[in-house]
């Protein structure tokens, strides 16, 4: 399963929420979300304990667009909305945790 | 793959609309099929003509019009959403067309995939 | 994951508290239409979202629809497949006795089982 979350950890529990259900497959970081993914940031523990059980992927066009290219965290898969598209077409399922 | 799209904010206000035109964008590029994209929520605010952002933005009403012209994609406006918030037959932007939630509950049977933007 | 003989599973996750938002209220009114079509519905709910299961909401006071009474509803619309998250549920200090419907309660892990079984997850 894909699970697309889009709001930055401090800022509501929707990291939290999928990480505490969420079984297996690819987490996609967007929007706002995609701080959870950087260097520094206080969810950067979770992030790396997730890796262990998903894939974990951030959009790049959202990290840039932030000016946090520079500190993703080594290990998560940046793409671009190409690579949004290869999966959701490559999960079987996805779920948008809004 | 045939992919449906649910938007559920507004334009300008939220980065919903945006991420989900460049994702159809990016789908579309791919060679695959966008069955139908449904407003619901405050997404039905992109779906009005009398949009008018300055000249320096992104036009996000006229973008997704001119996908709907240019490759065909379905762009639906649910009426009870609409009716809510001033959005009329009157005021609808080309290539948007109002109907009823049904619309959504069949292209998340028809189609392949269904992917939700939010807030 | 099953399409058999064309229906689909179809899961509604609500995450939000009602009344604040909109984004219960119009969920509930997809979740009614759905009905019509004869595929497999089941509502989840997880954070804030269980508080729209609350007994005894007033809404008078705020000039806003009471939706509540809907969920007592859906089981005409065989719509019986209500999940409570647990934790959610005891972290907001509530239990399914303050429930104003019949629900399954589900552990986490169960929850994230359900979901990954869905065709179709919708959330508002």
């Amino acid at each position: 399963m894909l699970h697309i979350i889009n709001k930055a950890p401090q800022e509501r529990n929707s990291l939290d929420s999928c990480l505490r259900v969420a079984r297996t497959g690819t987490i996609l970081l967007i929007e706002d979300g995609v701080y959870a993914a950087t260097r520094g940031n206080a969810a950067e523990g979770k992030i790396k304990d997730a890796m262990t059980r998903f894939k974990v992927c951030v959009l790049g066009p959202d990290l840039d667009a932030r000016g946090m290219g520079d500190r993703l965290i080594e290990g998560v898969q940046s793409v671009g909305y190409d690579g949004f598209v290869d999966l959701v077409a490559s999960e079987p399922n996805c779920q948008s945790w809004v | 793959m045939k992919f449906g799209i649910l938007i559920n904010e507004g334009p300008y206000q939220h980065q919903a609309s945006d991420s989900a035109y460049l994702f159809c964008k990016a789908a579309l590029e791919k060679g695959h099929e966008i069955s139908r994209v449904f407003f619901y929520n405050d997404g039905v605010n992109n779906s009005t003509k009398l949009t008018e952002p300055p000249q320096d933005d992104r036009n996000i009403v006229q973008r997704w019009s001119k996908m709907g012209e240019e490759h065909g994609v379905d762009l639906v406006v649910c009426v009870a959403a609409a009716l809510r918030r001033g959005i009329r037959d009157e005021n609808l932007a080309p290539g948007f067309r109002i109907s009823g939630l049904g619309q959504l509950v069949e292209v998340g049977i028809q189609a392949d995939r269904l992917v939700v933007f939010g807030d | 994951m099953s399409e058999e003989g064309g229906i689909k599973k179809f899961m509604f996750v609500n995450r939000k508290a009602p009344y604040g938002t909109v984004y219960a209220l119009e969920s509930l009114e997809v979740v009614l239409i759905t009905a019509a079509f004869d595929q497999d519905v089941s509502l989840a709910f997880l954070d804030d979202g269980v508080y729209q299961l609350k007994k005894g909401q007033q809404t008078k006071g705020i000039e806003t629809k009471n939706f509540s009474p809907t969920f007592r509803a859906l089981d005409g619309y065989d719509i019986e497949k209500l999940y409570v998250e647990r934790e959610a549920m005891e972290e907001r200090g509530l239990t399914e006795a303050d429930l104003l419907v019949d629900v399954i309660v589900l552990s986490r892990v169960e929850m994230g089982e359900l979901m990954e079984q869905q065709d179709v997850v919708l959330s508002c």
